[in-house]
Protein backbone atom coordinates (compact mmCIF):
# COMPACT_ATOMS: atom_id res chain seq x y z
CA UNK A 1 0.00 0.00 0.00
CA UNK A 2 1.53 3.26 -0.95
CA UNK A 3 1.07 6.89 -1.84
CA UNK A 4 2.19 7.79 -5.37
CA UNK A 5 1.97 11.55 -5.57
CA UNK A 6 0.20 14.66 -4.36
CA UNK A 7 -0.87 17.90 -6.09
CA UNK A 8 -2.15 21.10 -4.52
CA UNK A 9 -3.98 23.61 -6.74
CA UNK A 10 -5.41 26.99 -5.86
CA UNK A 11 -8.78 28.36 -6.87
CA UNK A 12 -7.49 29.65 -10.23
CA UNK A 13 -5.99 26.29 -11.07
CA UNK A 14 -2.31 27.15 -10.66
CA UNK A 15 -0.28 24.32 -9.23
CA UNK A 16 0.97 25.31 -5.80
CA UNK A 17 2.77 22.15 -4.87
CA UNK A 18 3.63 18.77 -6.29
CA UNK A 19 5.26 15.93 -4.41
CA UNK A 20 5.96 12.38 -5.46
CA UNK A 21 6.99 9.35 -3.51
CA UNK A 22 6.52 6.25 -5.62
CA UNK A 23 5.95 6.90 -9.27
CA UNK A 24 6.53 4.24 -11.87
CA UNK A 25 5.53 6.15 -14.97
CA UNK A 26 5.40 9.84 -15.82
CA UNK A 27 1.98 11.22 -16.59
CA UNK A 28 1.23 11.09 -20.29
CA UNK A 29 -0.26 14.55 -19.91
CA UNK A 30 1.20 17.74 -18.57
CA UNK A 31 0.36 19.50 -15.31
CA UNK A 32 -1.85 21.78 -17.37
CA UNK A 33 -4.11 18.88 -18.18
CA UNK A 34 -4.15 17.65 -14.59
CA UNK A 35 -5.30 21.14 -13.71
CA UNK A 36 -8.02 20.97 -16.34
CA UNK A 37 -9.20 17.68 -15.02
CA UNK A 38 -9.25 19.15 -11.52
CA UNK A 39 -11.50 21.91 -12.81
CA UNK A 40 -13.80 19.45 -14.57
CA UNK A 41 -14.07 17.42 -11.41
CA UNK A 42 -14.86 20.51 -9.42
CA UNK A 43 -18.18 20.74 -11.25
CA UNK A 44 -19.31 17.60 -9.53
CA UNK A 45 -20.33 18.61 -6.06
CA UNK A 46 -19.31 16.22 -3.34
CA UNK A 47 -16.83 14.26 -5.47
CA UNK A 48 -14.48 12.24 -3.28
CA UNK A 49 -12.46 9.72 -5.21
CA UNK A 50 -12.18 7.61 -8.33
CA UNK A 51 -10.27 4.44 -9.01
CA UNK A 52 -8.98 2.57 -12.02
CA UNK A 53 -7.53 -0.92 -12.12
CA UNK A 54 -4.17 0.31 -10.86
CA UNK A 55 -4.56 3.43 -8.72
CA UNK A 56 -6.99 5.53 -6.76
CA UNK A 57 -7.27 9.29 -6.93
CA UNK A 58 -8.52 11.13 -3.84
CA UNK A 59 -9.78 14.68 -4.08
CA UNK A 60 -10.46 17.28 -1.43
CA UNK A 61 -11.64 20.83 -2.04
CA UNK A 62 -11.89 23.53 0.57
CA UNK A 63 -14.41 26.34 0.64
CA UNK A 64 -11.71 28.73 -0.59
CA UNK A 65 -11.07 26.74 -3.74
CA UNK A 66 -7.86 25.00 -2.67
CA UNK A 67 -7.80 21.53 -4.24
CA UNK A 68 -5.70 18.71 -2.87
CA UNK A 69 -5.32 15.63 -5.07
CA UNK A 70 -3.58 12.47 -3.93
CA UNK A 71 -2.90 9.35 -6.00
CA UNK A 72 -2.48 6.16 -4.03
CA UNK A 73 -2.76 2.50 -4.78
CA UNK A 74 -6.02 0.61 -4.46
CA UNK A 75 -5.65 -0.57 -0.88
CA UNK A 76 -6.32 2.83 0.63
CA UNK A 77 -9.86 3.46 1.90
CA UNK A 78 -11.40 6.90 2.08
CA UNK A 79 -8.65 9.45 2.47
CA UNK A 80 -10.89 12.48 2.93
CA UNK A 81 -9.86 12.88 6.58
CA UNK A 82 -6.19 12.63 5.70
CA UNK A 83 -6.49 15.30 3.02
CA UNK A 84 -8.40 17.44 5.49
CA UNK A 85 -5.55 16.97 7.98
CA UNK A 86 -3.01 17.96 5.34
CA UNK A 87 -4.96 21.12 4.72
CA UNK A 88 -5.58 22.11 8.34
CA UNK A 89 -2.36 21.09 10.05
CA UNK A 90 0.12 21.65 7.22
CA UNK A 91 -1.17 24.08 4.62
CA UNK A 92 -2.90 26.46 7.02
CA UNK A 93 -0.16 26.33 9.63
CA UNK A 94 2.88 26.64 7.40
CA UNK A 95 1.63 28.55 4.37
CA UNK A 96 -1.38 30.63 5.23
CA UNK A 97 0.05 31.79 8.52
CA UNK A 98 3.42 32.54 6.95
CA UNK A 99 3.64 36.29 6.15
CA UNK A 100 6.39 35.67 3.61
CA UNK A 101 4.45 33.18 1.50
CA UNK A 102 2.55 34.78 -1.34
CA UNK A 103 -0.66 32.84 -1.87
CA UNK A 104 -1.28 31.95 -5.48
CA UNK A 105 2.31 31.19 -6.41
CA UNK A 106 4.41 28.06 -6.16
CA UNK A 107 4.93 27.28 -2.50
CA UNK A 108 8.53 27.94 -1.62
CA UNK A 109 8.43 27.04 2.04
CA UNK A 110 11.03 24.36 2.84
CA UNK A 111 9.44 23.74 6.20
CA UNK A 112 6.15 22.94 4.50
CA UNK A 113 7.81 20.54 2.05
CA UNK A 114 9.70 18.65 4.73
CA UNK A 115 6.73 18.47 7.07
CA UNK A 116 4.49 17.23 4.27
CA UNK A 117 7.06 14.59 3.35
CA UNK A 118 7.30 13.42 6.96
CA UNK A 119 3.52 13.34 7.28
CA UNK A 120 3.06 11.23 4.18
CA UNK A 121 5.79 8.83 5.22
CA UNK A 122 4.15 8.45 8.61
CA UNK A 123 0.80 7.45 7.16
CA UNK A 124 -0.18 3.90 8.11
CA UNK A 125 -0.60 2.86 4.52
CA UNK A 126 2.67 4.23 3.20
CA UNK A 127 5.44 1.76 2.52
CA UNK A 128 8.30 2.64 0.18
CA UNK A 129 8.40 0.00 -2.50
CA UNK A 130 11.67 -1.34 -3.78
CA UNK A 131 12.28 0.54 -7.04
CA UNK B 1 -34.34 2.10 -5.09
CA UNK B 2 -30.60 1.65 -4.66
CA UNK B 3 -29.69 1.69 -8.35
CA UNK B 4 -30.30 5.14 -9.75
CA UNK B 5 -29.51 4.89 -13.44
CA UNK B 6 -27.80 3.02 -16.24
CA UNK B 7 -26.03 4.64 -19.20
CA UNK B 8 -24.43 3.02 -22.23
CA UNK B 9 -21.79 5.01 -24.12
CA UNK B 10 -20.41 4.01 -27.52
CA UNK B 11 -16.82 4.09 -28.79
CA UNK B 12 -17.01 7.72 -29.86
CA UNK B 13 -18.32 8.92 -26.51
CA UNK B 14 -21.95 9.34 -27.53
CA UNK B 15 -24.78 8.22 -25.27
CA UNK B 16 -26.69 5.36 -26.88
CA UNK B 17 -28.90 4.27 -24.00
CA UNK B 18 -30.02 5.62 -20.71
CA UNK B 19 -32.43 4.39 -18.06
CA UNK B 20 -33.45 6.19 -14.88
CA UNK B 21 -34.94 4.50 -11.87
CA UNK B 22 -37.40 6.65 -10.01
CA UNK B 23 -35.51 8.41 -7.26
CA UNK B 24 -37.31 10.41 -4.60
CA UNK B 25 -35.62 13.75 -4.96
CA UNK B 26 -35.14 16.16 -2.12
CA UNK B 27 -37.80 18.80 -2.59
CA UNK B 28 -39.04 21.53 -0.31
CA UNK B 29 -42.20 23.59 -0.62
CA UNK B 30 -42.51 26.75 1.45
CA UNK B 31 -44.71 29.78 1.63
CA UNK B 32 -42.89 33.07 1.31
CA UNK B 33 -43.85 36.63 2.05
CA UNK B 34 -42.46 39.79 0.49
CA UNK B 35 -39.53 40.40 0.26
CA UNK B 36 -38.06 37.05 -0.74
CA UNK B 37 -35.01 36.25 1.38
CA UNK B 38 -33.45 33.97 -1.22
CA UNK B 39 -31.24 35.23 -4.02
CA UNK B 40 -32.22 33.65 -7.32
CA UNK B 41 -30.35 33.64 -10.59
CA UNK B 42 -30.93 32.28 -14.06
CA UNK B 43 -28.67 29.38 -14.94
CA UNK B 44 -29.10 27.24 -18.06
CA UNK B 45 -32.67 28.42 -18.70
CA UNK B 46 -33.71 27.55 -15.15
CA UNK B 47 -34.18 29.67 -12.05
CA UNK B 48 -31.82 28.46 -9.32
CA UNK B 49 -31.04 29.47 -5.77
CA UNK B 50 -27.69 31.24 -5.54
CA UNK B 51 -27.76 32.40 -1.90
CA UNK B 52 -29.94 32.04 1.15
CA UNK B 53 -29.80 28.34 1.96
CA UNK B 54 -32.32 27.35 4.63
CA UNK B 55 -35.01 24.86 5.60
CA UNK B 56 -34.09 22.18 3.10
CA UNK B 57 -33.68 24.64 0.25
CA UNK B 58 -30.06 24.48 -0.81
CA UNK B 59 -27.89 26.49 -3.15
CA UNK B 60 -28.23 25.05 -6.62
CA UNK B 61 -31.82 23.91 -6.17
CA UNK B 62 -34.07 24.90 -9.02
CA UNK B 63 -37.48 26.52 -8.72
CA UNK B 64 -39.94 23.79 -9.67
CA UNK B 65 -43.40 25.24 -9.16
CA UNK B 66 -45.19 28.38 -7.98
CA UNK B 67 -48.47 28.01 -6.09
CA UNK B 68 -48.67 24.40 -7.19
CA UNK B 69 -48.31 25.11 -10.91
CA UNK B 70 -45.13 23.75 -12.54
CA UNK B 71 -42.92 26.39 -14.11
CA UNK B 72 -41.65 26.32 -17.67
CA UNK B 73 -37.93 27.16 -17.58
CA UNK B 74 -37.64 30.77 -16.46
CA UNK B 75 -41.30 31.57 -17.13
CA UNK B 76 -44.41 30.61 -15.21
CA UNK B 77 -47.02 28.43 -16.85
CA UNK B 78 -48.88 31.56 -18.08
CA UNK B 79 -45.74 33.00 -19.64
CA UNK B 80 -44.71 35.60 -17.05
CA UNK B 81 -41.03 35.95 -16.18
CA UNK B 82 -40.45 34.43 -12.75
CA UNK B 83 -37.89 36.93 -11.48
CA UNK B 84 -40.17 39.85 -12.36
CA UNK B 85 -43.16 38.05 -10.85
CA UNK B 86 -41.32 37.59 -7.56
CA UNK B 87 -40.24 41.24 -7.42
CA UNK B 88 -43.86 42.35 -7.35
CA UNK B 89 -45.13 42.52 -3.76
CA UNK B 90 -48.78 42.15 -4.81
CA UNK B 91 -48.16 38.54 -5.79
CA UNK B 92 -47.30 37.56 -2.22
CA UNK B 93 -47.77 35.42 -0.14
CA UNK B 94 -46.60 32.80 -2.62
CA UNK B 95 -45.91 29.09 -2.21
CA UNK B 96 -42.79 27.94 -4.05
CA UNK B 97 -41.35 24.46 -4.46
CA UNK B 98 -37.57 24.03 -4.82
CA UNK B 99 -35.64 20.89 -5.57
CA UNK B 100 -32.85 19.33 -7.56
CA UNK B 101 -33.52 19.91 -11.21
CA UNK B 102 -33.92 16.76 -13.25
CA UNK B 103 -31.36 16.43 -16.05
CA UNK B 104 -32.68 17.02 -19.55
CA UNK B 105 -31.63 14.60 -22.31
CA UNK B 106 -29.21 17.17 -23.72
CA UNK B 107 -27.53 17.49 -20.37
CA UNK B 108 -27.25 13.73 -20.11
CA UNK B 109 -25.63 13.54 -23.55
CA UNK B 110 -23.14 16.19 -22.51
CA UNK B 111 -22.33 14.48 -19.25
CA UNK B 112 -21.83 11.14 -20.99
CA UNK B 113 -19.25 12.67 -23.34
CA UNK B 114 -17.60 14.43 -20.43
CA UNK B 115 -17.28 11.16 -18.60
CA UNK B 116 -15.90 9.50 -21.72
CA UNK B 117 -13.06 12.07 -21.74
CA UNK B 118 -12.46 11.84 -18.00
CA UNK B 119 -12.25 8.09 -18.36
CA UNK B 120 -9.40 8.48 -20.86
CA UNK B 121 -7.64 11.11 -18.76
CA UNK B 122 -7.89 8.75 -15.78
CA UNK B 123 -5.74 6.18 -17.52
CA UNK B 124 -3.24 8.85 -18.66
CA UNK B 125 -2.80 10.29 -15.19
CA UNK B 126 -1.81 6.94 -13.83
CA UNK B 127 1.41 6.77 -11.83
CA UNK B 128 1.66 3.08 -12.69
CA UNK B 129 1.95 1.40 -16.05
CA UNK B 130 -0.94 -0.42 -17.60
CA UNK B 131 -3.83 1.30 -15.89
CA UNK B 132 -7.35 1.00 -17.20
CA UNK B 133 -9.74 3.93 -17.31
CA UNK B 134 -11.95 4.97 -14.40
CA UNK B 135 -13.73 1.95 -12.98
CA UNK B 136 -15.41 3.50 -9.99
CA UNK B 137 -16.09 7.08 -8.98
CA UNK B 138 -17.38 7.90 -5.54
CA UNK B 139 -19.17 10.93 -4.14
CA UNK B 140 -21.08 11.33 -0.90
CA UNK B 141 -24.42 10.77 -2.62
CA UNK B 142 -23.73 7.95 -5.07
CA UNK B 143 -21.16 5.64 -6.60
CA UNK B 144 -20.61 5.47 -10.34
CA UNK B 145 -19.34 2.16 -11.73
CA UNK B 146 -18.03 1.82 -15.26
CA UNK B 147 -17.19 -1.26 -17.28
CA UNK B 148 -15.48 -0.90 -20.64
CA UNK B 149 -15.75 -3.84 -23.03
CA UNK B 150 -13.05 -4.97 -25.45
CA UNK B 151 -14.88 -3.12 -28.23
CA UNK B 152 -14.91 0.23 -26.43
CA UNK B 153 -18.54 0.26 -25.24
CA UNK B 154 -18.90 1.61 -21.70
CA UNK B 155 -21.63 0.50 -19.36
CA UNK B 156 -22.13 3.00 -16.55
CA UNK B 157 -24.23 2.35 -13.47
CA UNK B 158 -25.04 4.95 -10.82
CA UNK B 159 -25.98 3.37 -7.51
CA UNK B 160 -26.22 3.95 -3.80
CA UNK B 161 -22.75 3.87 -2.18
CA UNK B 162 -23.76 0.90 -0.06
CA UNK B 163 -25.06 -1.20 -2.93
CA UNK B 164 -22.93 -4.27 -3.60
CA UNK B 165 -22.71 -6.67 -6.52
CA UNK B 166 -22.45 -3.97 -9.17
CA UNK B 167 -19.56 -5.73 -10.95
CA UNK B 168 -21.74 -8.75 -11.56
CA UNK B 169 -24.53 -6.43 -12.66
CA UNK B 170 -22.27 -4.72 -15.20
CA UNK B 171 -21.27 -8.08 -16.67
CA UNK B 172 -24.93 -9.06 -16.77
CA UNK B 173 -25.87 -5.87 -18.61
CA UNK B 174 -23.10 -6.64 -21.12
CA UNK B 175 -24.65 -10.08 -21.61
CA UNK B 176 -28.11 -8.57 -22.11
CA UNK B 177 -26.64 -6.05 -24.57
CA UNK B 178 -25.04 -8.78 -26.68
CA UNK B 179 -28.15 -10.96 -26.55
CA UNK B 180 -30.89 -8.42 -27.25
CA UNK B 181 -29.17 -5.54 -29.03
CA UNK B 182 -26.28 -7.02 -30.97
CA UNK B 183 -28.13 -10.11 -32.12
CA UNK B 184 -31.06 -7.98 -33.25
CA UNK B 185 -30.74 -7.77 -37.06
CA UNK B 186 -32.43 -4.36 -37.10
CA UNK B 187 -29.97 -2.78 -34.69
CA UNK B 188 -26.99 -0.89 -36.14
CA UNK B 189 -23.79 -0.71 -34.14
CA UNK B 190 -23.00 2.46 -32.19
CA UNK B 191 -26.55 3.77 -32.71
CA UNK B 192 -29.10 4.48 -29.95
CA UNK B 193 -30.54 1.26 -28.60
CA UNK B 194 -34.29 0.97 -29.20
CA UNK B 195 -34.94 -2.68 -28.51
CA UNK B 196 -37.89 -3.58 -26.31
CA UNK B 197 -36.42 -6.88 -25.16
CA UNK B 198 -33.25 -5.07 -24.07
CA UNK B 199 -35.34 -2.69 -21.91
CA UNK B 200 -37.36 -5.49 -20.36
CA UNK B 201 -34.40 -7.66 -19.52
CA UNK B 202 -32.43 -4.72 -18.20
CA UNK B 203 -35.22 -3.81 -15.79
CA UNK B 204 -35.40 -7.44 -14.70
CA UNK B 205 -31.65 -7.57 -14.06
CA UNK B 206 -31.80 -4.34 -12.01
CA UNK B 207 -34.54 -5.78 -9.83
CA UNK B 208 -32.51 -8.91 -9.19
CA UNK B 209 -29.43 -6.86 -8.38
CA UNK B 210 -31.31 -4.69 -5.91
CA UNK B 211 -32.57 -7.73 -4.06
CA UNK B 212 -28.86 -8.67 -3.74
CA UNK B 213 -29.38 -11.88 -5.63
CA UNK B 214 -26.87 -13.66 -7.77
CA UNK B 215 -27.51 -14.17 -11.43
CA UNK B 216 -28.05 -17.87 -11.91
CA UNK B 217 -27.18 -19.60 -15.17
CA UNK B 218 -29.81 -19.02 -17.79
CA UNK B 219 -31.51 -16.15 -15.89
Amino acid sequence: MTVHNLYIFDRNGSCLHYGEWNRKKQAGISKEEVRQEAQLIQLKDGFLTFQTSKYKLHYYETATGIKIIMNTDLGVPNAKDILHQIYSTLYVEYIVKNPLCVLGEQLSSDLFSTRLDLYIRALPFFSPRAA
Amino acid sequence: MAIFSVYVVNKAGGLIYQYDNYVPRAEAEKTFSYPLDLVLKIHDEKVVVSFGQRDGIRVGHALLSINGVDVNGKFTADGKEIIEYLKDSTNYPVSIRFGRARLSSNEKLMLASMFHSLFAIGSQLSPEVGSSGIEMLETDMFKLHCFQTLTGIKFIVLADPRQSGIDALLRKIYEIYSDFALKNPFYSLEMPIRCELFDQNLKGALEIAEKAGNFGPGS
